[in-house]
């Protein structure tokens, strides 16, 4: 069926983070906690898919000289509203995302579905691909956190599940940790994409944040 | 806090690539070598000081005085947008070699989340306007001066045997996560 074939595309042949390779900032950033992390995929893929929608709707009428603007302006007002929803009933997770929740604005897996795939295809091919492509991200950021996770802090959703004898190896929560883990996972990526390489992937689009 | 401890916080201590994760695309793809990431990281620079220069008063006299703060994300966007354009224009014009080795980065700038970051955080720090433009100018250093480390790294690795399971970006982002533990080493640098 063509809705699981796009739908399954995001979540794995064209995963954004790990094949495609955009969209890199926020997942270093955010993912010191699984908490964090899901929070992140989540307003990513509603950002996401709303943006692909109105963008599909209104894909006749949108001038192309044009567009790149009006493609702005729309990501734009979804991802104040994540913002205030996210300030007005989940004010921990907003204060620990602190400044990345606005940059999602200039995510560029946003940016780069919308132009290459929200902007030319009807909203019943557009819907599994919002979801799948932001449900791609959202399952390799939560991945990453979870390493991190368990690691930096000895817990999993603020539950200690390795115990107190085991002392928390500080490195995977700061920065350079951070570096490492995602180093691994492009790894694995590349790996994988080794794997599928008889599909052609076009990385044009790929080369912001 | 004086300006001198805001520059050197926001170029080393907190040096957007290392520390705070982002502008990182740009990080990977335009290091590839010393002119092209000095080109890119002063196209940055300059961006950004002038959107500094824009965003701040739009913000301060226009969106608060009105109530309208909930529109700061979309005008900042559009203001740094327009400013790309610009710059474009300008090199096109009066550099055009160093157009064409900027290709696709360029337009790209507008995503760049490096510059929007630094005129969001310039209002959420509530930093006054020449302490706004020392912290542009010492985010935009930063990144200018983690694209060069990257970019003499990267002509090492060229020649060095890099195990086949990192070969291609992964390492570079092994060299990131060395270079940013090095980096912690100035946490202690200002108060």
């Amino acid at each position: 069926m063509k809705f699981w074939k796009i739908f399954s595309n995001g979540l794995i042949n064209e995963n954004p983070l790990l094949i495609l390779m955009i969209g890199l900032c926020s997942s270093l950033a955010v993912t010191t906690s699984v908490a964090n992390g899901i929070g992140m995929g989540l307003s990513m893929t509603f950002v996401l898919l709303m943006s692909e929608l109105v963008i599909s709707i209104f894909r006749k009428l949108i001038p192309p000289s044009v567009r790149i603007p009006i493609f702005i302006i729309v990501i734009a007002a979804f991802t104040t509203i994540i913002d205030y929803v996210l300030q007005a009933y989940f004010p921990d997770l907003s204060a620990s995302m602190g400044l990345f929740i606005p940059l999602i604005v200039v995510n560029c897996i946003i940016m780069g579905r919308v132009e290459a795939f929200a902007s030319q295809q009807p909203i019943i091919n557009v819907i599994p691909d919002g979801l799948g492509m932001g449900l791609g991200y959202t399952w390799v950021l939560a991945a990453i956190s979870l390493v991190r996770e368990l690691l930096g802090n000895g817990s999993i959703l603020g539950f200690p599940v390795l115990g107190s004898g085991y002392t928390p190896i500080l490195f995977f929560a700061l920065p350079p940790g951070g570096f490492l883990v995602f180093a691994l996972f492009i790894s694995l990526g590349l790996f994988l994409k080794s794997r599928v390489s008889s599909n052609t992937v076009n990385r044009d689009k790929a080369g912001c944040c | 806090m004086n300006l001198f401890s805001i520059f050197i916080k926001a170029f080393l201590i907190d040096n957007i690539v290392f520390m705070s994760f982002l502008a990182l695309c740009p990080f990977i793809g335009m290091s590839t070598d010393e002119d092209k990431s000095i080109g890119m990281g002063l196209a940055v620079t300059f961006v950004t000081v002038l959107a500094t220069c824009v965003t701040w008063p739009i913000y301060r006299f226009i969106l608060e005085p009105l109530g309208l703060k909930f529109l700061q994300t979309l005008a900042f966007i559009l203001v740094i947008a327009a400013l790309v354009q610009l710059v474009e224009f300008y090199l096109k014009k009066s550099a055009p070699a160093l157009y064409g080795a900027m290709g696709i980065y360029l337009a790209l700038i507008t995503t760049n989340c490096a510059i929007l970051y630094v005129t969001l955080n310039n209002i959420s720090k509530e930093f006054g306007f020449i302490e706004s433009l020392v912290y542009a100018v010492g985010v935009a250093l930063g990144f200018l001066l983690a694209l060069l480390l990257l970019a003499g790294i990267r002509r090492r690795i060229k020649t060095s045997p890099v195990p086949a399971f990192l070969k291609g970006t992964p390492i570079l982002f092994i060299c990131a996560c060395l270079l940013s533990m090095a980096f912690m080493g100035f946490s202690g640098l200002v108060k």
